[in-house]
């Protein structure tokens, strides 16, 4: 078997919210006793609704965010502490690529001189050999030649974003971390950016953490997805069969949301209630005040993550083994 | 609520605390007050005594503690020069002192607010550019040229108004006018800069879109949230309504705190000053207090904050 | 034929001299839900926020919008207060936003039941709970005086919905209701909107770049491009076999939840910028379809015999579209 890249194994994040301008300060687990891989070259999905705690989860993958509990692991050695040296030069093998382009580029700096900034950081390449992976990034991702002068206001924000791209692919990293990289763009141009992030995976054989709340996306670009609410997966499955067949009552009811092109919006299971509220985590299992299918069991004991069939597994009280369908 | 207010006024206090210990150090490390008011030919046991009787021959320490135990008993201290309580010099001072401020204040809130938001909801107009300039002006010119401009136009070559007294209200007119003229450039400015941003904002669109008249969307719901930029300002000027005189005072002979101080400190009339300085950092400290009161009662998401 | 609720004739808009919409014919009919698709920057919100006069002064409008024969275009600052919010109300895309953060909910409510049906006091009061109940506010009475920021965005979308409401308008224009939310609360949106269009009559517009939603609300479509309408039929019509190639290309781009995992169909390049429009179809640079004329002669919208409008000199043939169908086969 192939060793993981990056590993995580009980990952709790705790960061305290102020409830009011005197209220007190209450505890909230953003990420719940987590552990994930990601195999070298493997895309893993990451979907959930806001609230879910999946933003904290990537950025805890990468180092930024300090875990309570748990560890990371990145090729086989610990994740270095935020700030430190060891942790700086690890950045060479792990990037981050968030939603809004705009406020990640530096809006006084053009466009190669910021896909170039890793390698002047990091002190990768000669000079020539810099100029000529700038050229060739901006080829990869889309980028016209003469867009290497821009600046990011001058350009669309589906081309920001390849520029992003670019500027975290520049140090040719093992992993990157992608957190809604598509969410804010057209589905004509997401189709694009999509396309290349897959083109660009299987040219550099990059790992990929895929974090998005739009299902269609994620099964089209992850091989493995996890399902996250409330802070810990409730279920883990091959793209292929999670949203074919979803175990889990909450990943069927995301699946169920999403809309078809065609079809009116009838006889599908629509989810009632808020997206969860981390603040004031349900007892049991944390889904169960949402779930259709609830009992007793559920009100009381947090389910565990198991297996339950080949390469996929899920935390539910109703899923039993491998084909047992859940109670309809 | 009772732990934000006491959490507050502990901190206004170590404030307070802190200009009232720095301006007694600087004070008495800046010149020997026994020397500027008994001049420079006297001889030295007449300044002993001088000292003796004031307790400045103490180690600073000494003199510092014995201070801060009188304030906290209310005593502030005798004035060197006149041998009379120094709180009560400074209190009687301090109606001329608000006679000029609060009328500019007023005037600053009444020409300078009104105008901002006229320019921000009449932008790139021939008012608009005119309002940035004038604020501009207003605000660069310092309020001593200022000042001596007015009088030149209006006591010198117009002789209409007086130049300097406190006799009737006449008198007050160009100190007043010069005080005020700074603030309402800054208030225009800042007013037209809040109010362009929240003319923005989605929901003044959804006022509009409800079919809420022109008038009505920009006194109900943009005035509001403007309002809460512009209060930050406005809090500064009602802390500055007793130090900000200084200048205008001297210029005009105005009888008010101002002066006071300024012959204060260059007589070394040490409890007068501190006096007025203690003053000075208690009302700033409590326009402070009531501006984050105010934002509360303004903004409810700073009433219910989130904080991580 | 009946008259129709709103008809707009030749729309168009200009900011600062740059033409953004180039003449929209577009009509609603009584209680209809029509779709509004395209890109952003095509024009979609401007066609609606031109038609109420809610967009800022530096815009210049001229065409023709009529709310059952009365002209809105150029009309005095009273008529188009009386018809926003008690004809035609508009919710938006980012709803926590546009609801005002320093006054209190049940207060914006009933500001516009005082407004268009002159309700004061605890009438009006018992209105606005009524609404909010309505639009699915749990614990309304409790929660009448809370102010914004204590909803979530799903529920602020609500709170939007139940002051448009308030008006009990003929038409209601969703602006992007949902692509701010979760797919699970979106979709609990949009059932809303469904269930209200269903209890009040309202006629509906639902603009969005999302054909999935869109195709769930509506019975009609308008697919928008670079300020013009490019295709517009029934739902049907449209999705079964779409002519346009840029309406076939926004279907082709949206990634599927089954079938084999494909590589995405994207729309070659970007939206062109308004101010550097050709002479020619504004789609041609993009369009896989395009042929000589495309690039020096626009299309007219002209009116099919099936009934749908499209401007486009080489469409996409029927016999072209079978993956779409062999899609819609298997999604049924």
């Amino acid at each position: 078997m192939v060793a993981a890249l990056i590993k995580a194994e009980g990952l709790t994040r705790i960061y305290e919210m102020r409830r009011g301008l005197f209220g007190k300060v209450t505890p909230v687990r953003a990420v719940d006793d987590l552990s994930l891989k990601v195999l070298p070259g493997e895309t893993l999905g990451v979907v959930g609704e806001s609230g879910s705690g999946k933003s904290t989860l990537g950025r805890m993958l990468l180092g930024i965010d300090p875990a309570e509990s748990g560890t990371v692991t990145f090729e086989d050695k610990p994740m270095p502490a935020f700030g430190t040296a060891e942790w700086r030069a690890l950045r060479v093998r792990m990037q981050l690529v968030y939603q809004d382009p705009l406020a990640a580029l530096d809006r006084r700096l053009t466009i190669a001189t910021q896909i170039r900034e890793p390698l002047d950081i990091h002190n990768l390449l000669t000079k020539d050999e810099r100029d000529a992976r700038v050229q060739a990034l901006m080829a990869a991702v889309g980028l016209r030649p003469d867009q290497a002068d821009r600046y990011p206001h001058e350009l669309s924000g589906g081309q920001r974003q390849r520029a992003v791209i670019a500027r975290a692919l520049a140090s040719r990293p093992r992993l990157i971390v992608c957190d809604e990289p598509v969410s804010a763009l057209d589905v004509s141009i997401q189709a694009q950016v999509v396309n290349m992030l897959r083109d660009l995976q299987d040219e550099f054989q990059i790992a990929m953490v895929f974090i998005s709340h739009d299902l269609k996306v994620v099964r089209n670009i992850a091989d493995r997805v996890v399902v996250m609410y409330l802070g810990r997966i409730v279920e883990e499955a091959s793209s292929d069969v999670i949203f074919a067949s979803p175990r889990h009552p909450y990943t069927q009811a995301l699946v169920s949301s999403v809309p078809v092109p065609g079809q009116p919006l009838k006889g599908r299971m629509i989810l009632q209630g808020e997206p969860p509220n981390p603040a004031s985590r349900p007892s049991g299992c944390a889904f169960h005040p949402r779930c259709p299918l609830a009992t007793d069991i559920c009100r009381t004991t947090v389910p565990m993550l198991r297996t339950v069939g080949l390469q996929r597994a899920a935390a539910c009280h109703l899923v039993e083994g491998a084909n047992a369908p859940i109670a309809a | 609520m009772v732990r934000f207010v006491f959490a507050r006024l502990l901190r206004a206090l170590i404030t307070i605390l802190a200009v009232v210990t720095f301006a007694f150090v600087v004070l008495r490390m800046s010149g020997d007050p026994a020397q500027v008011m008994l001049g420079p030919d006297v001889p030295q046991d007449a300044v002993d005594a001088f000292r003796n009787a004031w307790g400045l021959d103490q180690p600073l320490w000494i003199q510092y503690l014995a201070y801060i135990k009188s304030i906290f008993t209310g005593d502030f201290g005798v004035s060197m020069r006149d041998k009379a309580s120094a709180l009560q010099l400074v209190l009687e001072r301090v109606p001329a002192t608000l006679q000029l401020t609060i009328p500019a204040l007023l005037l600053k809130l009444m020409i300078g607010v009104p105008a901002g938001v006229y320019a921000a909801l009449h932008r790139q107009s021939a008012i608009d550019r005119g309002v940035i300039l004038l604020a501009i002006l207003g605000f660069t010119l310092p309020s001593f040229v200022l000042g001596l401009l007015l009088v030149l136009v209006f006591s010198v070559i117009l002789g209409v108004l007086p130049s300097g007294g406190q006799d009737t209200w006449v008198h007050g007119l160009l100190p007043t006018i010069t005080m005020s003229i700074g603030g309402i450039g800054i208030l225009a400015r800042f007013s037209r800069s809040a109010m362009i941003e929240v003319m923005g904002q989605p929901y003044i669109r959804t006022a509009s879109a409800k079919g809420l008249k022109w008038s009505n969307v920009v006194w109900n719901h943009a005035l509001p949230n403007a309002a809460v930029p512009i209060i930050t300002i406005v809090g500064f000027m009602v802390g500055s309504l007793i130090a900000g005189a200084v200048v205008v005072e001297s210029i005009f002979s105005w009888p008010g705190i101002g002066r006071l101080l300024v012959v204060s400190v260059s007589n070394r009339d040490l409890a007068v000053v501190q006096c007025i300085l203690l003053m000075i950092a208690a009302t700033m400290v409590l326009s402070n207090l009531m501006v984050d009161l105010f934002y509360g009662w303004l903004d409810p998401r700073l009433r219910h904050q989130t904080a991580h | 034929m009946s008259q129709e609720l709103v008809e707009l004739r030749d729309l168009k808009v200009a900011f600062d001299g740059i033409q953004v919409l180039h003449g929209i014919d577009l009509t609603v009919g009584r209680g209809e839900a029509l779709g509004l698709v395209g890109e952003s920057g095509c024009g979609k919100s401007v066609t609606w926020l031109a038609a109420l006069g809610l967009l800022p002064g530096k815009a210049t409008i001229s065409g023709s919008v009529c709310i059952e024969g009365h002209e809105l275009c150029g009309a005095p600052r009273q008529a188009l207060e009386t018809v926003r919010g008690g004809r035609i109300a508009m919710i938006f895309q980012d709803p926590s936003s546009s609801l005002n953060p320093v006054i209190g909910i049940g207060q914006q409510i009933t500001e516009a039941l005082t407004l268009h049906r002159d309700l004061r006091g605890e009438t009006a009061r018992a209105e606005a709970l009524r609404l909010l109940d309505m639009v699915g506010i749990p614990d309304a009475p409790r929660r009448f005086n809370l102010f914004p920021h204590e909803f979530s965005g799903g529920q602020c979308q609500r709170l939007m919905i139940a002051m448009a409401l308030a008006g009990e308008p003929d038409l209601l224009i969703a602006d992007e209701p949902t692509t701010a939310l979760d797919a699970t609360i979106q979709a609990q949106i949009l059932d809303l909107l469904i269930q209200l269009r269903a209890e009040t009559g309202m006629a509906t517009v639902f603009i969005s770049h999302d054909l999935g939603a869109v195709s769930q609300v509506c019975e009609r479509v308008c697919v928008m491009y670079a300020g013009r309408i490019v295709e517009q039929g029934s739902i049907t019509q449209l999705f079964s076999n779409p002519q346009h190639p840029y309406t076939r290309g926004l279907f082709d781009a949206i990634p599927r939840l089954d079938g084999p995992r494909t590589r995405l169909v994207p729309i070659p390049g970007t939206v062109p910028n308004p101010k550097h429009l050709t002479a020619g179809c504004a789609f041609a640079p993009r369009c896989a379809h395009a042929a000589a004329p495309c690039d020096f002669h626009r299309p007219q919208l002209d009116m099919l015999e099936d009934g749908r409008r499209l401007a486009c000199f080489n469409p996409v043939l029927s016999a072209g579209t079978a993956p779409v169908r062999q899609k819609l086969v298997e999604g049924v």
